[in-house]
């Protein structure tokens, strides 16, 4: 451990003001939640929420051959992107698992700006140097930026309210433009499964954007709302539901590794494609009511035979049953499986299910 | 600012008991132990019938970022419970000290009662 003390985002003062509960989460003094984080899910779901998520990182990648490095580094294929659209994507260490997940939008002809999570920004940074060759600008602008997350149905009204006559880009698409004398970054993504986009300022105009979008239309919110969201959706998050022990295969994130292409740990991606996957990370939910699901909690089939621990668990607001995700041994995690989750010594009935939990 | 109703004791694990009556108590959690749950979503309430050594765990309250454990700062035997929390935990939240009691306890000790905080010495506590 080092000894650096907690870091806070510019925004934390004002979070403070607006009544937030602050926690540690990645190193940072971040809200959890200011109304409720029952209140804040709801407000997303139904209007729009804003969230703080200046502690994530930005690095911008460029030179001739980015793109083939970047192929190599990373899951999915670039050469799928045009200019101005991004993609989620893993880098994986070379036993295969997970270092982190990311978006990776391309501004032009081998020129990236990525978004990484706030965990992982120097281990990320320093694997990425680790494995950059010459010619390649690779530069660390995690904290330049605050980053607003605007995500609920009514976002594109807040945004046309925040930036007047400038036109959203597309679902995974970016944009870079002028407001206000800023430089602005928003991009057509989000963690919530509603529509929505994240919006990154520089630095010290972040607490005048977080104003603006409050002042628009979007309500502040937490990151306990932020968790229960992108869980409903079946959403990963890295240090929970992804790990370095684990491929994304048994993520269940196929869909974005292309095997076709030379990438570090491949192999063994290649391997468990031809010969099954050991464990799946599957998706579980309550028959009926019972104490919420937490990380750590474990699962077993109804005869006890113990399957694994849930990676992830809460009590859905959206669905008002307990959702959890936890990996099991691959052949006996099957869609409509009956299993329990023990807690505190009793046996909650629950039925492995198909993902996601909220049907959109 | 939170509510701390004058006729009740407090321990320091921010449970209150109510005055006995026929050697009967209400136990439930202070409305700053609700406020620092956050949202209540689930309520594991204790057996009528079971019997408790004062600090035992009897029962837990579950915010969405947490499990919190309720001890009983007497001995007793449980007489009630508040069902009404199963459908609605959230009755914890915007009335922990009346509406959102968890159980009722027939004491078997009364003197431990003595030993609890009263509403001033709990104020000072939570400072």
């Amino acid at each position: 451990m080092n000894s650096e003390s907690i870091k806070s985002t510019p925004l934390c003062d004002k979070h403070v003001a607006l009544g937030a509960k602050m926690v540690p989460f990645a190193g940072w003094n971040m809200p959890v939640q200011y109304t409720g984080i029952i209140d804040e899910h709801n407000t997303v779901r139904t209007a729009c929420g804003v969230f703080d998520i200046s502690h994530m990182g930005q690095f911008l990648v460029n030179g001739a051959g980015a793109t083939e490095w970047l192929n190599k580094m990373f899951t999915n294929n670039l050469n799928k992107l045009v200019d101005g659209m991004g993609q989620y994507s893993i880098m994986l260490n070379e036993k295969g698992g997970v270092i982190d997940d990311l978006i990776i939008y391309r501004l032009a002809e081998d020129d990236y700006f990525v978004v990484v999570n706030a965990s992982m920004i120097d281990e990320d940074y320093a694997w990425l140097t680790a494995h950059k060759p010459e010619g390649i600008n690779l530069v660390n602008k995690s904290d330049a930026y605050v980053g607003l997350a605007i995500q609920g149905p009514t976002c594109e009204e807040v945004f046309a309210a925040m930036c007047p006559g400038v036109e959203l880009p597309v679902r995974n698409g970016i944009l870079m433009f002028s407001a206000e004398g800023d430089d602005l970054v928003v991009c057509r993504t989000g963690y919530t499964g509603e529509n929505g986009f994240e919006f990154f300022c520089p630095a010290e105009q972040g607490v005048k954007w977080m104003e603006k979008a409050i002042a628009c239309g979007a309500k502040p919110c937490g990151l306990g709302a932020r968790d229960s969201l992108r869980l409903e959706m079946c959403y990963s998050l890295n240090g929970s539901d992804l790990s370095p022990e684990k491929t994304p295969l048994e993520a269940g994130l196929s869909w974005c590794c292309d095997l076709t292409k030379d990438f570090i740990g491949v192999d063994v991606l290649r391997e468990q494609k031809a010969n099954g996957r050991p464990t799946a990370l599957v998706a579980i939910e309550y028959k009926g009511k019972g104490a919420p699901p937490r990380h750590g909690y474990e699962v077993q089939l109804p005869d006890g035979t113990p399957l694994g621990e849930l990676c992830s668990g809460v009590l859905s607001p959206s669905l008002g049953k307990g959702i959890a995700m936890a990996y099991v041994p691959a052949s006996l995690g099957k869609i409509g499986t009956d299993v329990n989750v023990i807690v505190r010594g009793k046996a909650v009935p629950a039925t492995i299910i198909k993902k996601p939990f909220l049907k959109k | 600012m939170s509510t701390i109703p004058a006729d009740y004791k407090y321990s320091s694990e921010h449970e209150w008991v109510s005055p006995a009556v026929d050697g009967v108590v209400t136990l439930g959690i202070s409305d700053f132990a609700q406020s620092e749950l956050g949202d209540v979503v689930y309520v594991d309430l204790p057996e009528v019938g079971n019997t408790y050594a004062a600090g035992d765990s009897i029962a837990a309250v579950e915010s969405v970022k947490a499990a919190s454990e309720v001890y009983t700062p007497v001995s007793g035997e449980i007489v009630e419970v508040n069902e009404a929390l199963d459908g609605e935990p959230g009755i914890v939240n915007s009335d922990a000290c009346g509406e959102g009691w968890i159980c009722k306890i027939k004491l078997s000790e009364p003197g431990e009662l003595d030993g609890l905080m009263d509403a001033a010495a709990y104020e000072e506590f939570c400072k």
